[in-house]
């Protein structure tokens, strides 16, 4: 089995987050960056109990700079086999997937997988606009998966509910909580990844469709108001007459 | 015009009346696409939202993110759309990014605003922590809408329904079974949510949880050790690694307010946490706070909640 794993950086989820040029660009500074959680606990940790399960390889890809190496290397200490790094700025959803779908192309991957979401765009399209540009069927929040041949059975939340669906491989699944567990790389691993290759390919050309123009952090909260434990009736009074949500 | 597509499988949800009641806000000419089970008439009302019109293809049962795609990007191209609107849902999730490159559009997902002056639109980034706008390239702009993020808003009277036949191909995803949970609210588009944490000692303590959440109507939620441990499902855990929500209402018990949580849930419009440690960082990000043990201060809260309801009707 073939399998394709996206891998995303982002900001450590203890980060304060702030920004800089005129609220035009996030403040990197003392930002420490880790694998997206998705794309490490659940994408990850699923394709290599298949790989161990079935045998097969498991590679993956990101689209970033030399300094995303590292969590590159971390994610081959967890067990993939092969990295690869488009060499570019991920601009937008769009052109990432663009540049993850055209080294895909040509390469017969069995599954491809994302993570849910990135913790920090939280845009969930990569995936989806990979399988459309691939031309593959896409399963979106799978919270399962089951190798049954050439056939895969899924489950995903819809809402309000879980959805059992099957497909045939090759598939794109976005990978939410559920699928596996966090895996902690041991000394061998990091050792091993050393020596994994990790492979640069430059770019196409691709235009992205979006962009962000600022940012704004919320509003700070005014002070709590302490309602004393023995008088829950004046809380309710208060969620009704003053907040108005009940 | 707006094109809107909603899934009416499992009737009218809240969802999909916001997701109408903002497009009417972009557009006067509101056109709904959808594929499902629900009745004619239900879809006419779907007029006193702002839909000029309803077009409905029974041919597609499932949420297969081909068909669908194929379906909305052929009719968003013969009506000359200029928005093509989804919910954020698991739905959106998978058919919005294959319509963006279907018609090379720019995708807003998980907007929370309407478009500001400058065309560009708010969405969550951080997973909470900071709000972005978007700008689009494109003409024509697909957005996803974030539950709850507008009110629905009545305008307008029953609209034409018409079955279409949209050809949109053979479905490779096959949909095996659907386990529903009854009555159980939606925790994504839930307005009053009740969440607890470690602080609650075990599982079988979430009684008086679910006690109070029933009392207001609530849907019930928690923090991520609860959900990993398994004294919770995991669809539950909110925060930055689970579902981030924008409740009117998010009460936390036993909940610390660490940062990972937070940033899932500091969009609600009002905070209430119940803890026993007066230090708790939720206390911060609070609007009411309560001071107290939750094993004593829940039932107490759900007996005074109980009085409101029973008096206010
Ligand atoms: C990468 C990463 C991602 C994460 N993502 C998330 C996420 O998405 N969501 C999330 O929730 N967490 C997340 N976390 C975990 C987070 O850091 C906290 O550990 C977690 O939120 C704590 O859960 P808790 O508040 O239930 O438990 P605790 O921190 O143990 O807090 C329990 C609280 O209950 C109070 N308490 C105890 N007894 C009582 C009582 N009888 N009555 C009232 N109060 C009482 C205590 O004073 C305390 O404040 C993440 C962590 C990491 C590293």
């Amino acid at each position: 089995m073939k399998i394709l794993v996206c891998i995303s950086k982002a900001p450590d989820t203890t980060s304060k987050i702030a920004f800089s040029q005129g609220n035009t660009v996030f403040d990197e500074n003392g930002v420490q960056y880790i694998v997206n959680p998705y794309d490490e606990w659940y994408a990850l940790v699923r394709a290599l109990e298949i790989k161990e399960t079935i045998g097969g390889e498991v590679t993956i890809i990101t689209v970033g700079s030399a300094n995303d190496d590292a969590i590159m290397r971390k994610a081959l200490a967890i067990g993939a086999d092969a990295a690869v790094r488009v060499d570019a700025d991920p601009k937008d959803a769009y052109f990432t997937a663009s540049q993850i779908a055209d080294f895909a192309k040509t390469e017969g991957f069995d599954l491809i997988f994302t993570g849910k979401e990135t913790i920090n765009f939280n845009g969930s399209q990569v995936g989806g606009m990979i399988a459309e540009l691939l031309d593959l069927p896409f399963v979106s929040l799978a919270s399962k998966l089951d190798l049954k041949g050439e056939t895969i059975q899924l489950e995903r939340e819809i809402a309000g509910g879980v959805e059992l669906i099957e497909v045939n491989i090759p598939v794109v699944v976005s990978c939410a909580k559920g699928m596996a567990e966090q895996r902690i790389p041991n000394m061998r691993g990091i050792m091993a990844a050393r020596t994994k290759p990790l492979k640069v390919i430059s770019p196409t050309a691709v235009e992205e469709l979006t962009s962000y123009v600022s940012f704004v952090t919320p509003a700070a909260k005014s002070t709590v108001k302490i309602i004393d434990a023995s008088n829950m009736d004046e809380l309710v009074r208060l969620l009704h007459q003053e907040a108005k949500v009940i | 015009m707006v094109l809107v597509y909603i899934s009416s499988n499992n009737g009218i949800a809240k969802s999909v009346v916001e997701t109408i009641t903002y497009a009417r806000k972009l557009s006067n000419d509101v056109v709904v696409i959808t594929t499902g089970a629900a009745s004619q008439d239900d879809l006419a009302q779907l007029g006193k939202y702002g839909a000029s019109s309803v077009k409905v293809d029974r041919a597609i049962v499932g949420g297969d993110s081909q068909q669908l795609s194929r379906l909305i990007s052929s009719l968003a191209l013969s009506l000359s759309a200029d928005t093509v609107l989804f919910s954020h849902d698991v739905i959106g999730k998978a058919v919005a990014p294959r319509v963006s490159v279907q018609l090379k559009a720019g995708l807003v997902s998980g907007a929370i605003a309407l478009p500001e002056e400058n065309g560009s639109i708010k969405v969550n980034v951080f997973s909470g922590k900071a709000m972005g706008f978007v700008h689009v390239k494109s003409a024509l702009k697909i957005i996803s809408l974030l539950p709850n993020s507008i009110p629905a808003e009545l305008n307008g009277s029953n609209c034409p329904v018409e079955e279409i036949n949209g050809d949109a191909g053979a479905a490779l995803i096959k949909v095996i079974s659907v386990k529903r949970p009854e009555g159980d609210i939606p925790l994504p588009e839930a307005e009053l949510v009740v969440s607890a944490g470690r602080g609650m000692k075990g599982p079988e303590n979430w009684g008086m949880i679910e006690n109070l959440a029933s009392a207001l109507g609530a849907a019930t939620a928690c923090s991520r050790p609860v959900a990993d441990i398994g004294w919770r499902p995991h669809h539950e855990h909110v925060g930055q690694t689970g579902v981030a929500i924008r409740p009117n209402l998010y009460i936390a018990i036993g909940i610390s307010g660490a940062i990972q949580h937070l940033a899932g849930v500091n969009g609600s419009k009002v905070i209430v946490v119940v803890n026993t440690d007066s230090e708790a960082p939720f206390f911060k990000a609070a609007d009411y706070g309560v001071i107290g043990d939750a094993f004593d201060v829940i039932p107490k809260l759900t007996e005074a909640v109980k009085k409101f309801k029973s008096s206010n009707n």
